[in-house]
């Protein structure tokens, strides 16, 4: 604690408290959403409180489906997220932290050449150039498969950057005492690096599971059986864009649901980044 | 910015590499190389018949006063949203990483809206703020505003700025905090106990010491904005009214939508590859050069 | 360690395609890409079931692929990487693109005659079927959903604003006037509105007066076709809606069928939308409400003349083997079985394809039990249609209807004249559409 300051902490928490409302409005109106009936919310009539048919319409979403005739369960679809989210997440994390630490830690023949094709990515996700990389998968035959879900959206720099940076700042001191020490590389790594990242790597793990979990053109483009399909291509069916009905309070429901496995993952890490904080005090 | 201690090791860095490389090179350089060869062609949807043209879809391209118009377009929405997200999100955070009560509530409920799917978002953004249906929109209206974001561009401009900061706000304060969190309690103390203000702390030791988050979250960001945004754009305005809301992004997908105009949309992918590529190189050149470490 | 996880996943990745791969030796797998969600979806999943039922040869493997551009662009996607489905369903827009692609499709009458299945083309209503044959006839897809353009109006509003609810608005005028009196008796956001606004305004409003929108029969008998939908009758209704706009009379909503809701909650008692909108307004409007035909100019010769249809169709993607085919084919004619048809334009709210499912679902007295249901029917089906009322085929017609769209909202927000606006819209869409032929024609 550095110092007691009542008004400060007051703002402290006025300007939080407006920062969730901003931040969490729209998944409150999600949550609104799922439980009224159909009606008021097609016509655009939903009020900003939750109705009285919470019980029912959840009962609905998880008991008997979304609708008559849905085939893929619910179930299935989470758990094909989940391994898409969980892969796309450890397979991007541990290319990233290893290629980081040979580009900050280590000095060979081509280094800055990789060091720009690698960075090079950075900026340009798979959306621009969607359909060329659906035809390098097709080509590799990785269609309907879990390699062709995940591998290509690992190809990205976000991560490495990430580590660079933070490698860059952790002391020096700490490498020419493990030289000292008689420690090479691959032990530094493991025994100093790794455990440092860990607020990193945590952070890292939230924002790209959620990011795999909450992909759709691509799940959408490499798989056609069903069942690979994901929860998210499972709330945009129930979504009806033309002529059809749309049960919004059954969709809502559902992406409340879908919710639950990536919030159960930020609250999770929260643990890490506070262990952070408390090994850092020591 | 280069490290003073290093191993050396011939073999080794490239093991390391090779993941990384490997990946990249096949999903990565492999289509964008594509994309380019696309740009010279004059091709119909399904790829029966194609034929060199070369430069012909580029000169078309700078012969179009809407591609001009997309650049401003970007260019203002990139700024806003990139600014707006990154000053909210770092003010959050810092008011979060304060020792207060229920701090770590707070820090759950800044960050799980980030879990609802952005094809998910659209529809519940649409649901605020359509003009006659939306919560927000006859709020606003109520107001007496007369919010028209379906003719009105400069209302529908707002409305993808809202939407596309909103969307980040999550992710950046998440960096922000682990950023916070990993600065040394003793350095701020010291400080404190010199007798710094709250606000000069923040400023002369802990905006400093942030400097390379901050500048991981601005590369982070602008990608986003130039890219990660269409899925929004297209949901909440469709780039209208009258091309209003389309940036550069938003072009190539919508030429280039069900085959319509390959080569033209290719193009403009090659030249976003340009400036991306030169935009980067001037962060890692100059701007990293001002961030401390 | 880390490598191992990767090739793990990998290999875990490879055994999940091979062993699906397995499991598709017994019955011919057909794969049908569709973009149905909701209730259709459910529709298409319980129709490939039906027929996986009845046989035992062939298997229908129904997979969901995103909105209409989306399934479209996936279904070219896989084409380029040699992976196409068997069927794809493709809404109206994109059917140029799939006709110019010769070799990319297979045209259904040409794999029905190669599977030796017995096929009618006379069987099928000449309205529907006519949008996706070519002008001698020949059918090139087979049509799945279509609907067509109707007014939708709010008895209760009629009868509050002193208006016979029995008696809807047959003309354009008619539609102003009506429109400003329900505005005065409280409507006051909107008098009247229309959905899909390009297809409404523009290509049903041809169509519905025997104007060309495009030369060469609206480019069914050519790609070199030109944009004509700036004639005088066209300025007029755009600048009708102009002035009317300015006091909400006429509110613009939007370009999709995102404003459908207005008419649903009351707050838009005279729509003009798809008639496919049935489902919707039966299950959330809580009012009286009536179908009624479009309304037209009487100054104009021959309207109202016929309107045109909306939708998608099925088209089957060439190369495949003709085992395959004789799969697909079965499967056609099982979908153009009468009670089939019957089943499905009860249930769905879409117009029938074949003739016997009409008359059928008329003797069964659906048509008097379900007021309104006929109105499309009559609309489409009351004249032989002209060469302006067939159908479209214009390339590129996704980015066209942007450009229309665009210059439109122009007008409405007051930038632009109605000619000025028309004038623009025409020699924008001219140049994509000369770019389109460039590509396909060579």
């Amino acid at each position: 604690m550095i110092e007691h300051r009542p008004l400060a902490n007051l703002i402290a928490h006025i300007v939080l408290w407006i920062g969730i409302a901003i931040v969490a409005f729209p998944v409150y109106l999600t949550f609104v959403a799922s439980t009224h009936e159909p009606t008021i919310i097609s016509n655009g009539q939903m009020p900003l409180t939750p109705g009285s048919h919470f019980l029912e319409n959840y009962e609905r979403t998880i008991f008997i489906g979304p609708s008559s005739t849905t085939r893929t369960p619910v179930g299935r679809m989470m758990f094909n997220s989940l391994v898409m989210a969980v892969a796309i997440a450890v397979g991007k994390i541990a290319i990233s932290i290893i290629s980081a630490y040979a580009v900050v830690y280590f000095r060979f023949p081509l280094r800055k050449t990789i060091f720009w094709l690698i960075f090079m990515t950075l900026m340009l996700p798979v959306e621009v150039r969607i359909y060329s990389t659906y035809k390098v998968v097709a080509d590799l035959g990785m269609l309907n498969s879990f390699a062709g879900l995940t591998i290509p959206l690992i190809a990205s720099a976000t991560a490495t950057l990430l580590f660079r940076q933070f490698f860059l700042t952790v002391p020096d001191e700490l490498v020419e005492a493990a030289k000292i020490d008689g420690a090479g590389p691959l032990r530094f790594f493991w025994d100093t690096i790794v455990p440092l990242s860990r607020t990193n790597m945590a952070a890292l793990f939230v924002i790209l599971f959620i990011y795999g979990w909450n992909q759709y053109l691509w799940p959408l483009l490499i798989t056609t059986s069903g069942d690979m399909q994901t929860i998210v291509i499972g709330i945009k069916k129930m979504i009806v864009t033309s002529d059809a009905l749309t049960e919004w309070q059954i969709a809502m429901a559902t992406t409340m649901l879908a919710m639950l496995p990536p919030v159960a993952v930020v609250v999770f890490m929260q643990r890490w980044f506070i262990k952070g904080l408390v090994e850092t005090e020591k | 910015m280069e490290k003073r201690a290093i191993y050396n090791n011939r073999v080794l860095p490239y093991l390391l590499l090779t993941p990384q490389l490997l990946v990249t090179l096949i999903f990565f350089y492999w289509p964008a190389l594509q994309v380019v060869h696309q740009s010279f062609l004059l091709e119909d949807a399904f790829g029966l018949q194609s034929s060199y043209v070369w430069f012909e879809n580029f000169q078309r391209l700078f012969a179009d006063p809407d591609y001009g118009r997309a650049f401003g377009v970007t260019v203002i929405f990139s700024t806003v949203v990139a600014f707006l997200s990154l000053a909210i999100a770092l003010l959050l955070a810092v008011m979060a990483d304060r020792q207060i009560r229920g701090a770590n509530a707070y820090k759950t409920l800044l960050m799980w809206p980030y879990a609802v799917a952005p094809a998910v978002a659209g529809v519940l953004w649409l649901f605020m703020f359509q003009p006659s249906l939306g919560v927000v929109a006859q709020s606003v209206k109520r107001m007496g505003l007369d919010w028209n974001p379906l003719l009105n561009g400069t209302h529908a401009m707002t409305l993808v700025v809202l939407a596309g900061t909103w969307k980040q706000i999550s992710y950046n304060f998440l960096f922000f905090l682990a950023g916070l969190q990993a600065i040394p309690r003793s350095v701020i103390e010291a400080a404190a106990i010199d007798g710094a203000s709250a606000t000069r702390r923040f400023w002369t030791i802990i905006f400093p010491l942030l400097s390379p988050t901050t500048f991981f979250l601005l590369v982070v960001n602008i990608v986003y904005v130039f890219f990660d945004t269409f899925g929004i754009i297209d949901a909440v305005t469709g780039g209208g009214p009258a091309r209003a809301t389309t940036t550069l992004v938003y072009k190539v997908y919508d030429d280039g939508r069900l085959g319509g105009d390959l080569g033209g949309s290719a193009a403009q992918s090659a030249i976003l590859m340009f400036i991306v590529v030169a935009l980067t190189a001037v962060q890692f050149k100059y701007v990293e050069r001002r961030v401390h470490y | 360690m880390i490598s191992r996880r990767i090739l793990l996943s990998t290999v875990a990745g490879l055994l999940f395609a091979a062993g699906s791969a397995a499991q598709a030796q017994q019955p011919i797998e057909i794969q049908w890409w569709h973009a149905m969600t909701g209730a259709n979806n459910d529709v298409v999943v319980k129709l490939a079931e039906d027929f996986n039922k009845t046989q035992s040869q062939y298997k229908v493997v129904a997979t969901y692929k995103g909105s209409y551009p989306d399934t479209m662009n996936a279904g070219i996607a896989a084409f380029r990487a040699g992976n196409a489905p068997h069927i794809m369903q493709v809404f109206e827009v994109g059917t140029a693109t799939m006709m110019a692609a010769k070799g990319a499709v297979m045209p259904v009458y040409q794999m029905m005659k190669d599977a030796g299945e017995k096929f009618d083309p006379n069987a099928y209503l000449p309205t529907v079927t006519g949008y996706y044959s070519t002008t001698k006839g020949e059918m090139l897809s087979m049509p799945f959903n279509s609907s067509t353009a109707i007014m939708w109006y709010n008895k209760d509003a009629f009868k509050k604003a002193g208006l016979d609810p029995a008696k809807p608005p047959k003309t354009w005028p008619e539609v102003f006037d009506y429109a400003k009196k329900l505005k005065a008796s409280g409507y006051n956001a909107c008098g009247f509105s229309v959905a899909w606004t390009t297809w409404l305004l523009l290509e049903q409003f041809s169509a519905w007066h025997d104007l060309p929108l495009a030369s060469k029969a609206n480019g069914m008998d050519g790609f070199d076709t030109v944009l004509q939908f700036n004639s005088p009758l066209h300025v007029k209704l755009i600048n009708e809606l102009i002035q009317l706009q300015k006091d909400k009379t006429y509110d613009y909503s939007g370009r999709t069928n995102t404003g459908e809701g207005r008419y649903t909650s009351g707050e838009c008692p005279i729509f003009m939308t798809s008639s496919a909108f049935y489902g919707n307004v039966k299950a959330n409007a809580k009012f009286d409400f009536g179908m009624a035909p479009l309304p037209y100019f009487s100054d104009a010769k021959g309207a109202p003349q016929n309107s045109i249809i909306g939708g998608a169709s099925l088209w089957v993607m060439g190369g495949k083997k003709l085992e395959e085919y004789k799969g697909v084919a079965k499967f056609f004619t099982f979908l153009s079985d009468t009670d089939r048809q019957v089943w499905l334009h009860k249930e769905s709210g879409y117009l029938p394809i074949t003739k016997a499912a009409y008359e059928k679902t008329k003797a069964s007295g659906f048509y008097e039990q379900n007021p309104g249901r006929e109105v499309p029917l009559i609309q489409m089906a009351g004249k032989a249609p002209t060469e302006n009322s067939r159908g479209l085929r214009l390339g590129n017609m996704v980015q066209l209807r942007d450009i229309w769209s665009e210059e439109l909202e122009s007008a409405f927000a007051g930038k632009k004249s109605a000619k000025e606006a028309l004038d623009t819209a025409v020699e924008r869409g001219n140049a994509t559409l000369r770019q389109f032929e460039r590509t396909v024609v060579r």
